[in-house]
Protein backbone atom coordinates (compact mmCIF):
# COMPACT_ATOMS: atom_id res chain seq x y z
CA UNK A 1 0.00 0.00 0.00
CA UNK A 2 3.27 1.88 -0.84
CA UNK A 3 1.67 5.98 -1.46
CA UNK A 4 -1.57 5.44 0.17
CA UNK A 5 -2.06 7.24 3.40
CA UNK A 6 -2.99 5.11 6.14
CA UNK A 7 -5.51 7.08 7.45
CA UNK A 8 -7.06 10.22 5.42
CA UNK A 9 -9.91 12.14 6.54
CA UNK A 10 -11.45 14.62 3.99
CA UNK A 11 -14.37 17.34 4.60
CA UNK A 12 -15.48 15.68 7.39
CA UNK A 13 -18.98 17.73 9.44
CA UNK A 14 -20.09 16.41 12.48
CA UNK A 15 -23.54 17.48 14.34
CA UNK A 16 -24.73 15.61 17.34
CA UNK A 17 -28.50 16.76 18.08
CA UNK A 18 -28.35 19.72 15.42
CA UNK A 19 -25.79 20.89 16.65
CA UNK A 20 -22.23 20.99 15.23
CA UNK A 21 -19.03 19.79 16.69
CA UNK A 22 -16.55 19.99 14.25
CA UNK A 23 -16.57 21.38 10.69
CA UNK A 24 -14.68 20.67 7.74
CA UNK A 25 -11.94 18.48 8.77
CA UNK A 26 -8.87 17.10 6.74
CA UNK A 27 -5.93 15.80 8.16
CA UNK A 28 -4.38 12.18 7.05
CA UNK A 29 -1.98 9.59 8.81
CA UNK A 30 0.76 7.68 7.68
CA UNK A 31 2.16 4.38 8.25
CA UNK A 32 4.05 4.27 11.82
CA UNK A 33 3.90 7.55 12.56
CA UNK A 34 2.97 8.87 16.03
CA UNK A 35 0.12 11.84 16.14
CA UNK A 36 -1.13 14.06 18.65
CA UNK A 37 -4.93 14.50 18.70
CA UNK A 38 -4.75 18.21 20.95
CA UNK A 39 -7.63 20.23 22.11
CA UNK A 40 -9.10 21.36 25.19
CA UNK A 41 -11.96 19.84 27.23
CA UNK A 42 -15.18 19.24 24.93
CA UNK A 43 -13.14 20.32 21.86
CA UNK A 44 -14.95 17.34 19.73
CA UNK A 45 -11.63 14.71 20.33
CA UNK A 46 -13.85 11.78 21.32
CA UNK A 47 -16.05 12.70 18.58
CA UNK A 48 -13.77 12.51 16.13
CA UNK A 49 -11.66 9.50 16.94
CA UNK A 50 -15.52 7.94 17.25
CA UNK A 51 -15.87 8.82 13.85
CA UNK A 52 -12.97 7.26 12.68
CA UNK A 53 -13.46 4.32 14.42
CA UNK A 54 -17.28 3.80 12.91
CA UNK A 55 -19.40 4.14 15.85
CA UNK A 56 -20.44 8.16 15.27
CA UNK A 57 -21.66 8.83 11.57
CA UNK A 58 -20.19 11.77 10.08
CA UNK A 59 -22.73 14.45 8.62
CA UNK A 60 -20.93 14.84 5.74
CA UNK A 61 -17.28 13.84 4.81
CA UNK A 62 -15.11 10.88 4.25
CA UNK A 63 -12.90 8.65 6.21
CA UNK A 64 -10.91 5.94 4.68
CA UNK A 65 -8.52 3.79 5.58
CA UNK A 66 -5.87 2.19 2.59
CA UNK A 67 -8.01 4.55 0.59
CA UNK A 68 -11.14 2.16 1.14
CA UNK A 69 -14.02 4.05 3.46
CA UNK A 70 -13.93 2.89 6.64
CA UNK A 71 -16.50 0.27 8.39
CA UNK A 72 -17.92 -0.40 11.45
CA UNK A 73 -15.37 -2.71 13.13
CA UNK A 74 -12.50 -2.58 10.93
CA UNK A 75 -9.64 -5.03 11.87
CA UNK A 76 -6.98 -2.14 10.48
CA UNK A 77 -7.82 0.01 13.82
CA UNK A 78 -7.60 -0.72 17.86
CA UNK A 79 -9.30 1.52 19.92
CA UNK A 80 -7.99 2.18 23.81
CA UNK A 81 -11.17 4.02 25.00
CA UNK A 82 -11.12 7.02 27.53
CA UNK A 83 -11.90 5.05 30.84
CA UNK A 84 -12.86 1.85 31.54
CA UNK A 85 -14.14 0.57 34.86
CA UNK A 86 -13.44 -2.48 35.82
CA UNK A 87 -14.98 -3.83 39.35
CA UNK A 88 -12.17 -5.45 41.56
CA UNK A 89 -14.29 -8.71 41.56
CA UNK A 90 -14.67 -9.06 38.18
CA UNK A 91 -13.59 -12.79 36.96
CA UNK A 92 -11.21 -12.14 34.25
CA UNK A 93 -7.72 -12.46 34.38
CA UNK A 94 -5.43 -9.98 32.54
CA UNK A 95 -5.07 -12.73 29.54
CA UNK A 96 -8.74 -13.59 29.29
CA UNK A 97 -9.19 -9.82 28.61
CA UNK A 98 -6.51 -9.68 26.49
CA UNK A 99 -7.49 -12.72 24.11
CA UNK A 100 -11.24 -10.96 24.19
CA UNK A 101 -9.76 -8.53 21.84
CA UNK A 102 -9.13 -11.32 19.23
CA UNK A 103 -12.52 -12.85 19.50
CA UNK A 104 -15.09 -10.95 21.64
CA UNK A 105 -17.29 -9.80 18.95
CA UNK A 106 -17.47 -13.86 17.67
CA UNK A 107 -20.48 -15.49 18.52
CA UNK A 108 -20.20 -19.18 19.80
CA UNK A 109 -17.61 -20.57 22.25
CA UNK A 110 -15.14 -22.36 20.35
CA UNK A 111 -11.59 -23.29 22.13
CA UNK A 112 -9.25 -20.69 21.20
CA UNK A 113 -5.93 -22.06 19.35
CA UNK A 114 -2.78 -22.11 20.66
CA UNK A 115 -1.57 -19.30 18.67
CA UNK A 116 -4.07 -17.11 20.15
CA UNK A 117 -2.62 -17.67 23.19
CA UNK A 118 1.14 -17.04 22.16
CA UNK A 119 -0.62 -13.83 20.18
CA UNK A 120 -1.61 -12.37 23.47
CA UNK A 121 1.41 -13.67 25.27
CA UNK A 122 3.31 -10.97 22.63
CA UNK A 123 1.29 -8.66 22.81
CA UNK A 124 1.40 -8.56 27.24
CA UNK A 125 5.25 -8.83 26.45
CA UNK A 126 5.26 -6.13 23.80
CA UNK A 127 3.29 -3.79 26.69
CA UNK A 128 5.29 -4.93 29.51
CA UNK A 129 2.68 -6.68 30.97
CA UNK A 130 3.61 -10.44 30.86
CA UNK A 131 3.84 -10.63 34.36
CA UNK A 132 0.37 -9.27 35.22
CA UNK A 133 -0.91 -11.85 33.07
CA UNK A 134 -2.62 -13.38 36.09
CA UNK A 135 -4.05 -10.71 37.83
CA UNK A 136 -7.50 -10.12 37.74
CA UNK A 137 -8.33 -6.95 35.69
CA UNK A 138 -10.04 -5.04 38.20
CA UNK A 139 -7.27 -5.46 40.64
CA UNK A 140 -4.59 -3.22 38.63
CA UNK A 141 -3.77 0.12 38.98
CA UNK A 142 -4.45 3.05 36.47
CA UNK A 143 -1.35 2.93 34.32
CA UNK A 144 -1.25 -1.02 34.38
CA UNK A 145 -4.68 -0.79 33.00
CA UNK A 146 -3.76 1.21 30.30
CA UNK A 147 -1.03 -1.10 29.46
CA UNK A 148 -3.35 -4.16 29.61
CA UNK A 149 -5.94 -1.86 27.27
CA UNK A 150 -2.97 -1.35 25.02
CA UNK A 151 -2.97 -5.04 24.52
CA UNK A 152 -6.24 -5.77 24.09
CA UNK A 153 -6.32 -3.23 21.30
CA UNK A 154 -3.09 -4.47 19.46
CA UNK A 155 -3.47 -8.01 20.23
CA UNK A 156 -5.41 -8.52 16.26
CA UNK A 157 -2.77 -6.22 15.02
CA UNK A 158 -4.03 -3.33 13.92
CA UNK A 159 -2.48 -0.62 11.41
CA UNK A 160 -3.83 2.21 13.33
CA UNK A 161 -4.00 2.48 17.23
CA UNK A 162 -6.79 5.23 18.27
CA UNK A 163 -6.59 6.15 22.15
CA UNK A 164 -8.77 8.74 24.31
CA UNK A 165 -7.10 10.64 26.37
CA UNK A 166 -4.95 7.63 27.98
CA UNK A 167 -2.90 9.99 30.19
CA UNK A 168 -5.96 11.32 32.09
CA UNK A 169 -6.27 10.62 35.54
CA UNK A 170 -2.54 9.19 35.32
CA UNK A 171 0.20 10.43 37.67
CA UNK A 172 3.34 11.95 35.70
CA UNK A 173 5.59 9.36 36.31
CA UNK A 174 3.12 6.88 34.73
CA UNK A 175 2.05 9.08 31.89
CA UNK A 176 5.38 9.57 30.74
CA UNK A 177 5.74 5.75 30.88
CA UNK A 178 2.93 5.10 28.74
CA UNK A 179 3.91 7.47 26.22
CA UNK A 180 7.51 5.89 26.08
CA UNK A 181 5.70 2.49 25.40
CA UNK A 182 3.39 3.88 22.93
CA UNK A 183 6.01 5.18 21.55
CA UNK A 184 8.45 1.64 21.92
CA UNK A 185 5.08 -0.04 20.18
CA UNK A 186 5.11 2.65 17.25
CA UNK A 187 8.38 1.85 16.27
CA UNK A 188 8.93 -2.13 17.10
CA UNK A 189 5.02 -2.74 15.64
CA UNK A 190 5.23 -0.28 12.88
CA UNK A 191 1.71 0.76 13.89
CA UNK A 192 0.12 4.10 13.43
CA UNK A 193 -1.02 5.90 16.99
CA UNK A 194 -3.82 8.84 17.40
CA UNK A 195 -4.08 9.66 20.60
CA UNK A 196 -6.27 12.40 22.10
CA UNK A 197 -4.80 14.81 24.81
CA UNK A 198 -5.27 18.02 26.05
CA UNK A 199 -1.75 18.24 26.82
CA UNK A 200 0.51 18.62 24.37
CA UNK A 201 3.99 18.97 26.36
CA UNK A 202 4.13 15.21 27.30
CA UNK A 203 3.83 14.47 23.78
CA UNK A 204 6.25 16.72 22.11
CA UNK A 205 9.67 14.27 22.39
CA UNK A 206 7.89 11.60 20.53
CA UNK A 207 4.90 13.31 18.36
CA UNK A 208 5.62 13.09 14.33
CA UNK A 209 2.22 15.10 13.78
CA UNK A 210 -0.16 17.27 15.79
CA UNK A 211 -3.97 17.34 14.40
CA UNK A 212 -4.74 20.31 16.66
CA UNK A 213 -8.41 20.61 17.20
CA UNK A 214 -10.45 24.19 18.31
CA UNK A 215 -13.83 25.91 17.42
CA UNK A 216 -14.72 22.76 15.55
CA UNK A 217 -11.91 23.11 13.11
CA UNK A 218 -8.85 21.13 13.19
CA UNK A 219 -5.08 22.47 11.73
CA UNK A 220 -3.09 19.17 10.95
CA UNK A 221 0.90 18.80 10.37
CA UNK A 222 3.86 19.06 12.08
CA UNK A 223 4.82 20.62 15.85
CA UNK A 224 6.78 23.46 14.06
CA UNK A 225 3.44 23.62 11.47
CA UNK A 226 0.74 24.09 13.47
CA UNK A 227 1.60 25.32 17.09
CA UNK A 228 2.30 28.67 15.16
CA UNK A 229 0.64 32.02 16.27
CA UNK A 230 -0.58 32.83 13.03
CA UNK A 231 -1.98 29.56 12.31
CA UNK A 232 -3.49 29.22 16.15
CA UNK A 233 -4.83 32.64 15.90
CA UNK A 234 -6.35 31.48 12.96
CA UNK A 235 -8.25 28.79 14.20
CA UNK A 236 -9.64 29.97 17.68
CA UNK A 237 -10.72 33.15 15.36
CA UNK A 238 -8.85 35.84 17.60
CA UNK A 239 -5.31 36.25 18.66
CA UNK A 240 -2.87 33.81 20.42
CA UNK A 241 0.69 33.68 21.43
CA UNK A 242 2.79 30.51 20.93
CA UNK A 243 5.60 31.15 24.01
CA UNK A 244 8.43 28.24 23.91
CA UNK A 245 9.75 27.79 27.65
CA UNK A 246 12.59 25.04 28.24
CA UNK A 247 11.06 22.64 25.27
CA UNK A 248 7.87 23.37 26.83
CA UNK A 249 5.18 24.96 24.54
CA UNK A 250 2.37 27.75 25.96
CA UNK A 251 -0.43 28.53 24.16
CA UNK A 252 -1.52 32.14 25.45
CA UNK A 253 -4.28 34.15 24.45
CA UNK A 254 -3.18 37.89 22.76
CA UNK A 255 -3.35 40.86 24.07
CA UNK A 256 -6.15 42.03 25.87
CA UNK A 257 -8.06 38.52 26.41
CA UNK A 258 -6.29 37.15 29.43
CA UNK A 259 -9.66 38.40 31.72
CA UNK A 260 -11.76 35.46 29.30
CA UNK A 261 -9.92 32.23 30.08
CA UNK A 262 -11.99 29.30 29.83
CA UNK A 263 -9.50 26.77 29.90
CA UNK A 264 -8.76 26.60 33.64
CA UNK A 265 -7.92 23.47 33.89
CA UNK A 266 -5.29 23.32 31.53
CA UNK A 267 -2.07 23.96 32.27
CA UNK A 268 -0.13 24.48 28.96
CA UNK A 269 -2.73 25.71 27.00
CA UNK A 270 -4.89 29.02 28.01
CA UNK A 271 -6.67 30.30 25.01
CA UNK A 272 -9.98 33.34 25.30
CA UNK B 1 -41.24 -35.12 44.46
CA UNK B 2 -39.28 -36.35 41.71
CA UNK B 3 -40.78 -33.73 39.52
CA UNK B 4 -39.06 -30.88 41.67
CA UNK B 5 -35.93 -33.23 41.38
CA UNK B 6 -36.13 -33.01 37.98
CA UNK B 7 -37.27 -29.22 37.24
CA UNK B 8 -34.87 -28.07 39.95
CA UNK B 9 -31.75 -29.52 38.86
CA UNK B 10 -32.17 -27.85 35.10
CA UNK B 11 -33.58 -24.75 36.25
CA UNK B 12 -30.67 -24.22 39.31
CA UNK B 13 -28.11 -24.95 36.49
CA UNK B 14 -29.71 -22.73 33.80
CA UNK B 15 -29.76 -20.18 36.43
CA UNK B 16 -26.64 -20.45 37.80
CA UNK B 17 -25.78 -19.49 33.83
CA UNK B 18 -27.68 -16.51 33.63
CA UNK B 19 -26.98 -15.12 37.09
CA UNK B 20 -23.36 -15.08 36.41
CA UNK B 21 -23.85 -12.35 33.30
CA UNK B 22 -26.78 -11.11 35.41
CA UNK B 23 -23.97 -9.52 38.23
CA UNK B 24 -21.53 -9.27 35.31
CA UNK B 25 -23.78 -6.35 33.82
CA UNK B 26 -25.14 -5.13 36.91
CA UNK B 27 -28.72 -6.15 35.36
CA UNK B 28 -30.19 -6.96 39.22
CA UNK B 29 -33.00 -4.88 38.89
CA UNK B 30 -33.84 -6.02 36.12
CA UNK B 31 -33.81 -9.78 37.26
CA UNK B 32 -35.92 -9.17 40.38
CA UNK B 33 -38.37 -6.95 38.15
CA UNK B 34 -38.87 -9.81 35.46
CA UNK B 35 -39.90 -13.01 37.92
CA UNK B 36 -42.18 -10.53 39.88
CA UNK B 37 -43.86 -8.90 36.74
CA UNK B 38 -44.01 -12.59 35.27
CA UNK B 39 -46.17 -13.35 38.47
CA UNK B 40 -49.18 -11.56 37.15
CA UNK B 41 -48.86 -13.31 34.00
CA UNK B 42 -49.47 -16.87 36.30
CA UNK B 43 -52.13 -15.13 37.99
CA UNK B 44 -53.78 -14.03 34.62
CA UNK B 45 -53.17 -17.74 33.06
CA UNK B 46 -55.16 -19.18 36.23
CA UNK B 47 -57.83 -16.55 35.94
CA UNK B 48 -58.59 -17.66 31.93
CA UNK B 49 -57.67 -21.30 32.93
CA UNK B 50 -55.02 -22.06 31.25
CA UNK B 51 -51.20 -23.90 31.86
CA UNK B 52 -49.87 -20.87 34.22
CA UNK B 53 -46.62 -21.79 32.71
CA UNK B 54 -47.72 -19.69 29.80
CA UNK B 55 -49.01 -16.82 31.49
CA UNK B 56 -45.39 -16.87 33.33
CA UNK B 57 -43.52 -17.15 29.58
CA UNK B 58 -45.52 -14.48 27.83
CA UNK B 59 -45.44 -12.05 30.97
CA UNK B 60 -41.45 -12.46 31.55
CA UNK B 61 -41.25 -11.91 27.81
CA UNK B 62 -43.02 -9.05 27.46
CA UNK B 63 -41.45 -7.82 30.61
CA UNK B 64 -38.30 -7.97 28.76
CA UNK B 65 -38.64 -6.70 25.85
CA UNK B 66 -40.57 -3.77 27.54
CA UNK B 67 -37.49 -2.88 29.63
CA UNK B 68 -34.98 -3.48 26.59
CA UNK B 69 -36.92 -0.82 24.38
CA UNK B 70 -37.56 1.44 27.13
CA UNK B 71 -33.95 1.30 28.28
CA UNK B 72 -32.63 2.73 24.90
CA UNK B 73 -35.53 5.65 25.80
CA UNK B 74 -34.75 6.36 29.18
CA UNK B 75 -32.51 5.35 32.24
CA UNK B 76 -32.61 1.63 32.74
CA UNK B 77 -33.59 2.03 36.12
CA UNK B 78 -36.33 3.91 35.58
CA UNK B 79 -37.39 1.66 32.84
CA UNK B 80 -37.62 -1.52 34.63
CA UNK B 81 -39.43 -0.09 37.85
CA UNK B 82 -42.33 0.77 35.08
CA UNK B 83 -42.16 -2.21 33.93
CA UNK B 84 -41.93 -4.01 37.46
CA UNK B 85 -45.41 -1.76 39.19
CA UNK B 86 -47.52 -1.80 35.77
CA UNK B 87 -47.05 -6.36 36.29
CA UNK B 88 -47.86 -5.78 39.74
CA UNK B 89 -50.87 -3.72 39.20
CA UNK B 90 -52.08 -6.07 36.54
CA UNK B 91 -51.22 -9.14 38.91
CA UNK B 92 -53.43 -7.15 41.54
CA UNK B 93 -56.39 -7.15 39.35
CA UNK B 94 -56.16 -11.04 38.02
CA UNK B 95 -55.99 -11.79 41.50
CA UNK B 96 -58.76 -9.24 42.96
CA UNK B 97 -60.73 -11.11 40.30
CA UNK B 98 -60.01 -14.57 40.68
CA UNK B 99 -61.11 -16.97 42.78
CA UNK B 100 -57.93 -19.30 43.58
CA UNK B 101 -57.51 -20.01 46.75
CA UNK B 102 -54.82 -18.72 48.90
CA UNK B 103 -52.35 -21.85 49.12
CA UNK B 104 -51.88 -21.45 45.18
CA UNK B 105 -51.42 -17.66 45.23
CA UNK B 106 -48.61 -18.26 48.28
CA UNK B 107 -47.26 -21.31 46.08
CA UNK B 108 -47.04 -18.61 43.05
CA UNK B 109 -44.78 -16.16 45.17
CA UNK B 110 -43.08 -17.99 47.83
CA UNK B 111 -42.18 -21.07 46.03
CA UNK B 112 -44.03 -25.01 45.92
CA UNK B 113 -41.70 -27.91 45.76
CA UNK B 114 -44.64 -29.59 43.64
CA UNK B 115 -45.06 -26.57 41.63
CA UNK B 116 -43.98 -28.29 38.61
CA UNK B 117 -46.56 -30.76 37.00
CA UNK B 118 -45.61 -33.91 35.18
CA UNK B 119 -47.34 -32.18 31.97
CA UNK B 120 -44.99 -29.05 32.55
CA UNK B 121 -41.60 -31.32 32.63
CA UNK B 122 -41.06 -31.36 28.84
CA UNK B 123 -41.65 -27.73 28.22
CA UNK B 124 -39.40 -26.70 30.84
CA UNK B 125 -36.51 -29.15 29.21
CA UNK B 126 -36.86 -27.66 25.91
CA UNK B 127 -36.92 -23.75 27.13
CA UNK B 128 -33.94 -24.50 29.48
CA UNK B 129 -32.41 -26.39 26.19
CA UNK B 130 -33.28 -23.06 23.53
CA UNK B 131 -32.07 -20.73 26.55
CA UNK B 132 -28.49 -22.89 26.84
CA UNK B 133 -28.04 -22.57 23.43
CA UNK B 134 -28.89 -18.88 22.85
CA UNK B 135 -26.20 -18.03 26.07
CA UNK B 136 -23.66 -20.57 24.28
CA UNK B 137 -24.20 -18.92 20.88
CA UNK B 138 -24.11 -15.05 22.35
CA UNK B 139 -21.23 -16.13 24.91
CA UNK B 140 -18.09 -14.50 23.85
CA UNK B 141 -19.94 -10.64 22.78
CA UNK B 142 -22.54 -11.19 26.01
CA UNK B 143 -18.88 -11.98 28.05
CA UNK B 144 -17.10 -8.63 26.21
CA UNK B 145 -19.83 -6.10 26.51
CA UNK B 146 -20.56 -7.34 30.29
CA UNK B 147 -16.94 -6.35 30.97
CA UNK B 148 -17.22 -3.25 28.34
CA UNK B 149 -19.62 -2.47 26.39
CA UNK B 150 -17.93 0.71 24.53
CA UNK B 151 -15.06 -1.74 24.32
CA UNK B 152 -17.58 -4.04 22.86
CA UNK B 153 -19.44 -1.60 20.93
CA UNK B 154 -15.30 -0.91 18.96
CA UNK B 155 -15.46 -4.63 18.09
CA UNK B 156 -18.47 -4.47 16.38
CA UNK B 157 -20.82 -6.07 18.87
CA UNK B 158 -24.21 -5.26 18.51
CA UNK B 159 -24.48 -4.02 22.23
CA UNK B 160 -28.19 -2.92 21.92
CA UNK B 161 -29.36 -6.37 20.45
CA UNK B 162 -26.97 -8.26 22.54
CA UNK B 163 -29.21 -6.51 25.57
CA UNK B 164 -32.66 -7.27 24.07
CA UNK B 165 -31.44 -11.19 23.62
CA UNK B 166 -30.12 -11.59 26.81
CA UNK B 167 -32.95 -9.95 28.34
CA UNK B 168 -35.00 -12.84 26.46
CA UNK B 169 -33.20 -15.23 28.07
CA UNK B 170 -33.16 -14.35 31.72
CA UNK B 171 -37.14 -14.02 31.52
CA UNK B 172 -37.58 -17.75 29.99
CA UNK B 173 -35.44 -18.39 32.65
CA UNK B 174 -37.46 -16.42 35.29
CA UNK B 175 -40.27 -18.33 33.85
CA UNK B 176 -39.06 -21.45 34.58
CA UNK B 177 -38.04 -20.87 38.42
CA UNK B 178 -41.18 -18.65 39.51
CA UNK B 179 -43.55 -22.17 39.76
CA UNK B 180 -40.69 -23.94 42.10
CA UNK B 181 -38.44 -21.15 43.79
CA UNK B 182 -41.17 -18.73 43.72
CA UNK B 183 -41.88 -14.82 42.14
CA UNK B 184 -40.41 -12.99 45.16
CA UNK B 185 -37.30 -15.44 45.45
CA UNK B 186 -36.28 -16.50 41.97
CA UNK B 187 -34.30 -13.21 41.84
CA UNK B 188 -32.49 -14.48 45.08
CA UNK B 189 -30.65 -17.70 43.13
CA UNK B 190 -30.48 -15.40 40.34
CA UNK B 191 -27.80 -13.21 42.00
CA UNK B 192 -26.05 -15.62 45.67
CA UNK B 193 -24.44 -18.11 44.20
CA UNK B 194 -23.08 -16.18 40.77
CA UNK B 195 -21.96 -13.45 42.90
CA UNK B 196 -20.52 -15.54 45.18
CA UNK B 197 -18.76 -17.62 42.17
CA UNK B 198 -16.83 -14.60 41.20
CA UNK B 199 -14.90 -14.20 44.79
CA UNK B 200 -13.84 -17.67 43.95
CA UNK B 201 -12.04 -17.80 40.65
CA UNK B 202 -10.62 -15.23 38.75
CA UNK B 203 -11.55 -17.01 35.34
CA UNK B 204 -14.44 -16.77 33.33
CA UNK B 205 -15.18 -20.08 32.69
CA UNK B 206 -14.78 -21.26 36.11
CA UNK B 207 -16.37 -19.21 37.79
CA UNK B 208 -19.59 -19.72 35.48
CA UNK B 209 -18.94 -23.87 36.17
CA UNK B 210 -18.63 -22.57 39.74
CA UNK B 211 -22.09 -20.68 39.69
CA UNK B 212 -23.69 -23.18 38.49
CA UNK B 213 -22.37 -25.85 40.92
CA UNK B 214 -23.48 -23.49 44.00
CA UNK B 215 -26.75 -22.89 42.30
CA UNK B 216 -27.70 -26.09 42.39
CA UNK B 217 -26.35 -27.05 45.53
CA UNK B 218 -28.38 -24.13 46.90
CA UNK B 219 -31.34 -25.81 45.10
CA UNK B 220 -31.23 -29.35 46.18
CA UNK B 221 -30.64 -28.18 49.54
CA UNK B 222 -33.52 -25.77 49.42
CA UNK B 223 -35.86 -28.81 48.38
CA UNK B 224 -34.54 -30.76 50.98
CA UNK B 225 -35.30 -28.46 53.48
CA UNK B 226 -38.44 -27.59 52.06
CA UNK B 227 -39.75 -31.38 52.17
CA UNK B 228 -38.83 -32.16 55.86
CA UNK B 229 -39.71 -28.86 57.24
CA UNK B 230 -42.92 -27.67 55.01
CA UNK B 231 -41.59 -24.06 54.70
CA UNK B 232 -41.80 -23.10 51.90
CA UNK B 233 -38.61 -23.54 49.39
CA UNK B 234 -38.18 -19.60 48.50
CA UNK B 235 -37.47 -19.16 52.30
CA UNK B 236 -34.36 -21.57 51.83
CA UNK B 237 -33.22 -20.60 48.76
CA UNK B 238 -32.95 -16.88 49.73
CA UNK B 239 -31.63 -17.87 53.18
CA UNK B 240 -29.07 -20.40 51.83
CA UNK B 241 -28.26 -17.96 48.62
CA UNK B 242 -27.34 -15.25 50.59
CA UNK B 243 -25.18 -17.83 52.80
CA UNK B 244 -23.10 -18.88 49.72
CA UNK B 245 -22.02 -15.34 49.40
CA UNK B 246 -21.50 -14.59 52.88
CA UNK B 247 -19.23 -17.91 53.60
CA UNK B 248 -17.42 -16.86 49.53
CA UNK B 249 -16.94 -13.15 50.86
CA UNK B 250 -15.42 -14.43 54.43
CA UNK B 251 -13.36 -16.72 52.73
CA UNK B 252 -11.65 -13.86 49.96
CA UNK B 253 -11.52 -11.49 52.64
CA UNK B 254 -9.28 -13.87 54.47
CA UNK B 255 -7.36 -14.88 51.51
CA UNK B 256 -6.47 -11.48 50.75
CA UNK B 257 -5.33 -10.90 54.46
CA UNK B 258 -3.28 -13.75 54.15
CA UNK B 259 -1.97 -12.47 51.17
CA UNK B 260 -1.59 -9.10 52.77
CA UNK B 261 1.00 -10.49 55.53
CA UNK B 262 2.56 -13.01 53.15
CA UNK B 263 3.53 -9.84 50.56
CA UNK B 264 4.43 -7.10 53.96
Amino acid sequence: MVGIDLLKVEGLDVSIAGRMILRDVNFRIDHGEFTGLIGSNGAGKTTLLRVILGVQEATRGRVSVHGQTLTRSNSSVGYVPQKVLFEPDLPVRVRDFVALGLDGGTFGVARRSRHSFELVDEMLEAVEASKLSNRRIGSLSGGEQQRVLVAHALVRKPELLLLDEPLASLDPGSAQEIIQLLHTVVVKQQVAVLMSAHEMNPLLPVMDRVVYVANGRVASGTTEEVVRSDVLSELYGHHVDVVRVHGRVLVVAGEGDHTKSTLADHPAVIVE
Amino acid sequence: MTNAWISGTVIATLVGVVGFFVVMRASSFAAHAIPNGAFAGAAGANLVGINPLFGLVIFALGAALGIGYSSRRTRSDVATALALVMMLALGAAFLATSNEYEPAINALLFGEILGVSSSEIVPVMVLAVVCALGLAVLYRPLLMSSISSELAVAQGVNVALIDVLFLVVLALSSALAVPVVGALLTFSLTIGPPAAARLLTNRPHRALACSMLLSLLTLWAAIASSYWSNLPIGFFVGTFSALVYLLARTWDTTRNRRLARTVA
